[in-house]
């Protein structure tokens, strides 16, 4: 590229205590260009996003913007200098309307609303940039994927330049994410930048100009996209150790019968049926996958499960005894346990520390509490061995569980859920966030929890999971089980018929 | 951002010096202001605050009247902050203590005489159930119809006060008396003075040292925590949110009800109309001012109860005593807003020419993409 860069970081270095989570980072920024951002989960991208956005003050290094030297102080001062972020948490009003949150996020809105003249550029960059987005739409009725190019919509209409996504496909069907490296490619056109991080090699190489990719803060390895191939990247990304190869695949014996659940009739949080009378059996040593395009019942039938929903009609048996009724408690002391998918919202807990985090479980068990005192000990001791099992990376296990990379912090919460030998593992999206050193890790993992004999509920949306790890899987579609399949009898393009409701 | 912008960050540290150094800044603030107060009536600020400090503090007996002063707030600063160790905002401390002096009230001016530290033992636990209960009016319809527990306890608040009224002015009023309150309690239910101080303190003392405890180290302490941070993952994992509504804000009135068995049995001897006296408000600021930790609770407690105890002396002097009050509020905000600014930081955005330029060229390229305001 002859171009002169649009954006120039320079030698970039930000140490929080003891971690040094940027060191020395260099990346330029070209017109036009979509650039990926990949690397090792804790490796900085984060914080080197945060940086450009003026979130955090790097301790050295500097920035060129547009040829211009400079610091980006503050969020704001970055969108005025037309700089913009779409965060993995969006920051929606979800009882306002699409054009009234897009109308709030702009720097200078004046105080009246003139709707029109909003709700009419909204259409005009949606045409242009084929981003679909209705403005007259209460935010609370959108899907992820549409919050999402709400979030989009918000940065083209206070005319960023350069827009960052963090891991904006992680919580996005195929399809959805398809749709929305469509519209980024069409704001490169018109002469945007755009940066995107990213743990999926194949979208990487498919969508983006330019990748970097991070480790430990450092910058390992830059290329083209037609440069690329998997192998290089993921040598950058892990190091020199070759990534674990799964290869227990071999079945164990079938086990007994561990779940009976009969005709589950569940509602969803609208009130609206979300299971239509479900059945199935889960056995012990089997990975049982739910497979379903996103919101086909999936978190529904995991809650009812965990028992955080409750069932409205149907039962559930556990190794024949009737658990329909019994409470969250109850299920987790007869081995449950449960990965949710939105880990902030539910599973972890933010402001509290890693070791408060790790015990939430277990805190009323003998090994950690006494006549109601917390055994601070034996409590840090399970933290640092989740640590070192695990390969978590962290800046201390008193700090705050939200200062962690969004990968480590879910190492935290898998560690913390399979601790105990569980009889039965609920796994929504377990390797969401994760970079592909951790996500081999975790399902080795989990193929060793099926070994030893618990069942796992793995619930993906990517096929390849689906059939590299999984025993027998079960489509769900618009809350109704099409089928129920041998993974070793039937192939993707059933699956993905059944997927999309045409029934076998 | 065109003519540069204030704005308040909340800042991620704060510095031991900052810590200190802020609050004295601002108190002085807070004399120079009040100043204005003084002079504005015709006397001397700087004797006028020399008094203040000396009668309240500096000498023995000041520092006394200031601790038994600080008796009552430091239990309904104790109350407001447990619950809101939960995200719980029990403002109805004040009602709860007036629940308290009443219940304890009726057991020692109309209930079975009973030996003597049997009889404060029993007062103990009553003026703590009627504050308890009270609350528990508040818990039981946040945790099953999750009505706002802020609007309930101060609504009760009001019924509380006013029934106290009605006894002390009705059927409890002492006899040829003209003032609403009631006969003295027994004498052997006073709490014993210990050098002119209140034995009370040391009731507070090993309350305010088994909350910090109990909050630090021990499993429900956790699960508190965990439901403040979190309340969907407290479900998650399986506590029991109701239960610990329920228990927490029981727990906060019986609190603020103890500090109606302290003012009783410590300081006024017998129940009387406004025996709160905004000791359940001024718990809020001093929760506040404590970020809830029970052992600074003490400390900012006998602060504020100085302030209160200062008054008297200042009246003697001749300045008339809503300018006192005056006096007191000026120097209240100053100590709040000293703590506000030790969490908030001001930001000060200068119009550099970056982000000026920046702005002209939006401005610029939105008046040709159709203008959006
Ligand atoms: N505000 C903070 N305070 C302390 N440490 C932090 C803070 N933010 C990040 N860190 C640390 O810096 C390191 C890099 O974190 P960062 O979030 O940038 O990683 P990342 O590359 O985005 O990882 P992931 O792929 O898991 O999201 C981590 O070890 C993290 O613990
Ligand atoms: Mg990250």
């Amino acid at each position: 590229m002859e171009k002169t860069a649009l954006l120039e970081m320079k030698g970039i270095t930000k140490k929080f205590g003891t971690v040094l989570a940027n060191d020395h980072i260099d990346l330029q920024l070209y017109p036009g260009e979509i650039h990926a951002l990949l690397g090792e989960n804790g490796s900085g991208k984060s914080t080197l996003m945060n940086i450009l956005l003026g979130i955090y003050k790097p301790n050295s290094g500097e920035m060129l913007y547009k040829g211009e030297k400079g610091q980006i102080k503050t969020p704001k001062h970055a969108a005025a200098l037309g700089i913009g972020m779409v965060h993995q948490h969006f920051a929606l009003i979800p009882t306002l309307t699409v054009a009234e949150n897009i109308f709030l996020s702009l720097d200078h809105c004046s105080f009246i609303l003139d709707q029109q003249k909003m709700e009419n550029k909204i259409r005009e960059y949606s045409e242009q940039f084929s981003l679909e987005v209705d403005p007259g739409a209460k935010v609370w009725q959108l899907s992820v994927g549409e919050q999402q190019r709400v979030e989009i919509m918000k940065l083209l209409c206070r005319n960023c330049e350069i827009l960052v996504l963090d891991e904006p496909t992680a919580v996005l069907t195929p399809q959805e994410a398809g749709e929305m490296f469509k519209t980024l490619r069409k704001m490169a056109e018109h002469g945007k930048s755009i940066i995107f991080i990213s743990h999926k090699m194949n979208e990487v190489m498919e969508h983006a100009d330019r990748i970097t990719v991070l480790k430990n803060g450092r910058v390992t390895d830059r290329m083209l996209a037609s440069d690329a191939d998997i192998d290089r990247m993921a040598k950058a990304v892990v190091g020199e150790r070759d990534i674990e190869k799964i290869t227990i695949r071999s079945k164990g014996k079938t086990g007994e019968l561990l779940i009976d659940a009969k005709d589950l009739r569940v509602l969803n949080d609208k009130g609206l049926v979300a299971l239509h009378d479900i059945s199935f059996q889960l056995k012990a040593g089997e990975i049982f996958a739910i497979a379903g395009v996103a919101g086909s019942g999936q978190r529904e039938l995991a809650e009812a499960l965990a028992g955080l929903r409750k069932i409205t009609s149907g039962r559930i048996l556990m190794k024949g005894n009737e658990i329909t009724k019994t409470n969250i408690r109850g299920r987790v002391s007869k081995g449950i346990s449960f990965i949710p998918e939105d880990r902030l919202k539910m599973g972890l807990i933010p402001g509290m520390n890693m070791k408060e985090n790790t015990v939430l479980k277990e805190f009323r068990g003998k090994a950690y509490s006494r006549g109601g005192i917390l055994l601070s000990k034996a409590i840090r001791a399970l933290t640092e061995k989740h640590v070192s099992d695990h390969d978590i990376k962290h800046g201390g296990l008193d700090l705050p569980v939200s200062l962690m990379s969004g990968g480590n912090q879910q190492k935290l919460l898998i560690a913390r859920e399979i601790n105990g030998n569980p009889e039965l593992i609920i796994a929504a999206y377990p390797v969401r966030g994760l970079d592909i050193g951790a996500t081999a890790a975790i399902h080795r993992t989990l193929l060793e929890q099926r070994n030893r004999g618990a069942c796992v509920l793995l619930i993906s949306e990517e096929l390849d999971e689906i059939f590299e790890l999984s025993d027998r899987v079960a489509v769900l579609c618009g809350g109704k089980l099409m089928g129920i399949r041998n993974t070793s009898e039937t192939d993707y393009e059933e699956i993905g018929r059944l997927m999309s409701g045409e029934s076998a | 951002m065109k003519i540069g912008a204030i704005r308040f960050e909340k800042k991620q540290t704060v510095s031991l010096s900052r810590k200190v150094l802020n609050p004295v800044i601002f108190i002085l603030l807070g004399f120079v202001l009040s100043s204005v107060f003084i002079m504005a009536n015709g006397f001397q600020p700087i004797p006028v605050f020399g008094k203040m400090i000396t009668y309240s503090l500096l000498n023995t007996r000041g520092l006394i009247g200031s601790i038994n002063a600080a008796l009552p707030l430091m239990f309904c600063g104790l109350s407001v902050a447990i619950a809101f160790k939960m995200n719980l905002n029990n403002i109805g401390a004040e009602g709860q203590f007036a629940m308290g002096a009443i219940f304890g009230g009726a057991f020692a001016l109309y209930g079975p005489a009973l030996p003597a530290p049997l009889s404060g033992i029993v007062m103990f636990f009553l003026c703590a159930i009627g504050g308890g209960l009270w609350a528990l009016i508040a818990a039981a319809l946040k945790a099953y119809w999750n009505v706002n527990e802020t609007i309930v306890t101060l609504m009760l608040n009001y019924i509380a006060l006013l029934f106290l009224d009605y006894l002390c002015y009705g059927p409890w009023m002492a006899p040829k008396q003209t003032t609403a309150m009631t006969v003295t309690i027994p004498q052997d239910m006073y709490l014993p003075l210990i050098g002119g101080t209140s034995s009370g303190i040391f009731l507070a003392i090993i309350i305010a040292v088994l909350l910090y405890l109990f909050l630090k180290y021990t499993t429900g302490g956790y699960q508190i925590s965990v439901i403040k941070n979190s309340l969907r993952t407290a479900e998650y994992a399986g506590i029991p949110v109701k239960k610990y509504i329920l228990i927490v804000l029981a727990l906060s009135g019986a609190l603020a009800g103890v500090a109606g068995f302290v003012q009783v049995t410590g300081i006024v001897h017998r129940v009387q109309a406004q025996l709160p006296g905004g000791s359940g408000y001024t718990g809020i600021v001093i929760a506040y001012l404590s970020q809830c930790n029970p052992l600074v609770i003490l400390l900012v407690s006998v602060l504020l109860g100085a302030l209160q105890n200062s008054s008297a002396v200042v009246q003697i002097m001749g300045v008339p005593s809503q300018i006192v009050t005056m006096i007191q509020g000026t120097l209240m905000i100053s100590v709040i807003a000293g703590e506000f600014f030790n969490r908030y930081r001001i930001v000060y955005y200068k119009a550099d020419p970056e982000s000026k330029r920046a702005e002209q060229k939006n401005n610029h390229s939105e008046q040709k993409g159709g203008a959006v305001q």
